[in-house]
């Protein structure tokens, strides 16, 4: 009965900033439809949008992809990029390698990470330089 | 929460022909067109009015009141919207529209301009003293409450916590109508002059408050036949009549914005519902919290562009900024007054604002995952082109449709042709598939009338 999983993935494309922000609106509607708790669907649509910019500001391109089941509501991202030197480092509050045209968008006050973190209840944060970064981003259903 | 919708719109069947301006229209995708007539899905509709005013067949009926059905109720007061103002050709002034209400079949006519003045202090206050979830979202607009409401529930506690000024109006007229006369204040009949028909569901629905002050509400368009030769007697009678709207009154009623009256640099003004619906995406996404107030308009141009006025909005705006220039620049607030009244919480919002979400895909989560997943299966063998043609605005929105059982496959043209190419290639004798092409061709017009 528990098996049941709904599964939808999303192409984003690295500096295009026209199209940012797209993904996490529809997997908050996806949510939403579902009927699933607003405070959840607030937390996550914080979270993947916190990841989408991210990937959109850095990588070349990437796929967030949500996953989601009677128990949790998973979204992976996975991106080729840079990738993060330093983890630990990258997910101190106000740290961060934006660019002044990224801060000038209104990004990089270095609470991407963190700001995931906060919003979901288990973060998992992979990466290798010059190949790319993965995001295992999970919140628990009631 | 299966609990019915008030709406202040519906469609006429008889005038309908089906021609789907409305469907493609609608911002909260709330219109289908089914064996060729306009239908409404009533959880998602917030009353904008925009199918109103793309139908050329007056298919779409605003539910407000009849001007002439106030002549049997005791004591009956309207109260204008400052876009009224703004809908008269040659220099009409405020004190002229009121008096010719007042000839017109109202016991009295009432401003806004104090309550538009002490709504924006009371706004001001409220602001400076506020540290719960940013940003605040203005509740003016009963569109953008009502899309609050059904699409972004989570941010319901964001709606701002003041009345609007049509209802302090309301109030303070009633009570002076009250004092003057003699009758209770229930026996007070206050008329809203509406430039849309969403101000009939705040009556109704009274989000934020136990009850409306405002009883009803009648069209500017519906009022204009009658009103417009009153002015005419008004203005050649050359009798005196006092001025009592103000500068202020009337920046309410276009797009210049409420905020230009509180500080720019954290306060936000947004016209038009795509673009509310875009705002309200980012805050949802948790993208403006460095803002403090948020003000929303249903419409491009503000009230002046509501679905029930009558002048070209873009000359309303025009007229509205002369008339600004010749009257009075101050508020007529008395500043101790309004104090004493915010402090007595006098403009604060009485009851919560409710969440009213749509109905849930499934009645389960996992009924849910197996609807959506049905929904994705269904759309990707979709075109994709939003043609419309199927009666639903978009592929998705079909898509949605027919899982939910209000469609069929076969209603998209693409499909049924897909499905009709298989059924001829599974039949190869020559002359036999043009002969049943055609047969079927026929019998799918005729599915159609």
């Amino acid at each position: 009965m528990t098996d049941a999983e709904f599964v939808r993935a999303y192409e984003i494309v690295g500096a295009d900033f026209t199209n940012a922000g797209r993904a996490s609106t529809g997997i908050k509607e996806a949510l939403k439809d579902m009927g699933l708790p607003s405070a959840l669907i607030r937390r996550v649509a914080i979270a993947a949008y916190e990841a989408e910019m991210n990937l959109v500001m850095y990588a070349r391109r990437g796929t967030m992809t949500l996953h989601v089941t009677p128990n949790d509501v998973t979204i992976d991202v996975r991106d080729e990029g840079p990738g993060i030197p330093d983890i630990q480092l990258a997910m101190q509050e106000g740290y961060s390698t934006a660019t002044p045209a990224m801060r000038e968008m209104g990004f990089g006050a270095g609470m991407g990470l963190p700001n995931i973190k906060r919003n979901t209840d288990e973060l998992v944060v992979t990466s290798e330089v010059h190949r790319g970064t993965t995001l295992l981003m999970k919140v628990h259903v009631g | 929460m299966a609990e019915t919708h008030y709406h202040s719109i519906r469609f006429d069947t008889s005038a309908c022909h089906g021609c789907m301006a409305c469907m493609r229209v609608c911002p909260t995708q709330a219109i289908r067109v089914r064996r060729g007539q306009a239908t409404m899905l009533e959880d998602r509709c917030i009353d904008c009015g925009e199918c109103i005013k793309v139908c050329t067949r007056n298919a779409v009926v605003p539910l407000t009141a009849s001007p002439s059905g106030f002549r049997r109720l005791d004591y009956t007061v309207a109260i204008p919207s400052p876009a009224l103002y703004t809908q008269f050709d040659g220099d009409v002034t405020p004190g002229t529209i009121l008096q010719a209400l007042r000839n017109s079949g109202f016991d009295d006519a009432a401003t806004l301009s104090w309550s538009c003045g002490a709504v924006t202090h009371a706004i001001e206050l409220f602001l400076s003293d506020y540290h719960g979830p940013a940003p605040l979202i203005s509740s003016f607009c009963p569109s953008v409450v009502r899309l609050v409401q059904i699409k972004y529930p989570e941010l319901v506690d964001q709606l701002l916590p003041v009345l609007s000024p049509r209802e302090v109006a309301a109030r303070d007229a009633k009570q002076k109508a009250s004092a003057r006369t003699g009758l209770p204040a229930d026996r007070i009949h206050a008329v809203y002059i509406t430039p849309c028909p969403a101000k009939m569901v705040s009556i109704v629905d009274h989000p934020g408050m136990e009850a409306s002050y405002i009883d009803s509400a009648v069209g500017i368009s519906d009022l204009f036949p009658l009103l417009a030769p009153a002015i005419r007697e008004v203005q050649t009678s050359g009798a005196k009549v006092p001025e009592s709207e103000t500068a202020a009154g009337l920046g309410w009623a276009f797009s210049i914005g409420l905020p230009s009256t509180l500080p720019a640099e954290n306060t936000l003004s947004v016209w038009g519902l795509p673009n509310v619906l875009r705002i309200l995406d980012d805050i949802d996404k948790g993208r403006l919290h460095r803002y403090t107030f948020v003000e929303c308009h249903a419409c491009f141009e503000g009230c002046v562009s509501g679905a029930l006025t009558v002048e070209n909005p873009y000359v309303a705006r025009a007229r509205a900024l002369r008339l600004q220039q010749s009257l009075q620049k101050r508020d007529l607030l008395n500043s101790d007054e309004m104090r004493t009244r915010h402090a007595r919480g006098e403009f604060r919002t009485t009851a919560p604002f409710a969440v009213r979400p749509p109905r849930p895909l499934g009645r389960d989560i996992v009924a849910a995952i197996t609807k959506m997943q049905e929904r994705d299966g269904i759309a990707a063998r979709l075109p994709g082109i939003d043609c419309g043609a199927c009666g639903a605005p978009t592929c998705t929105a079909f898509a949605e449709d027919v899982v939910g059982g209000e469609a069929a496959q076969a209603d998209c043209v693409f499909v049924r042709q897909n499905q009709l190419e298989a059924r001829l290639a599974q039949r190869p004798a020559p002359g036999a598939a043009a002969r049943r092409r055609d047969t079927v061709d026929r019998r799918s017009d005729d599915d159609r009338h």
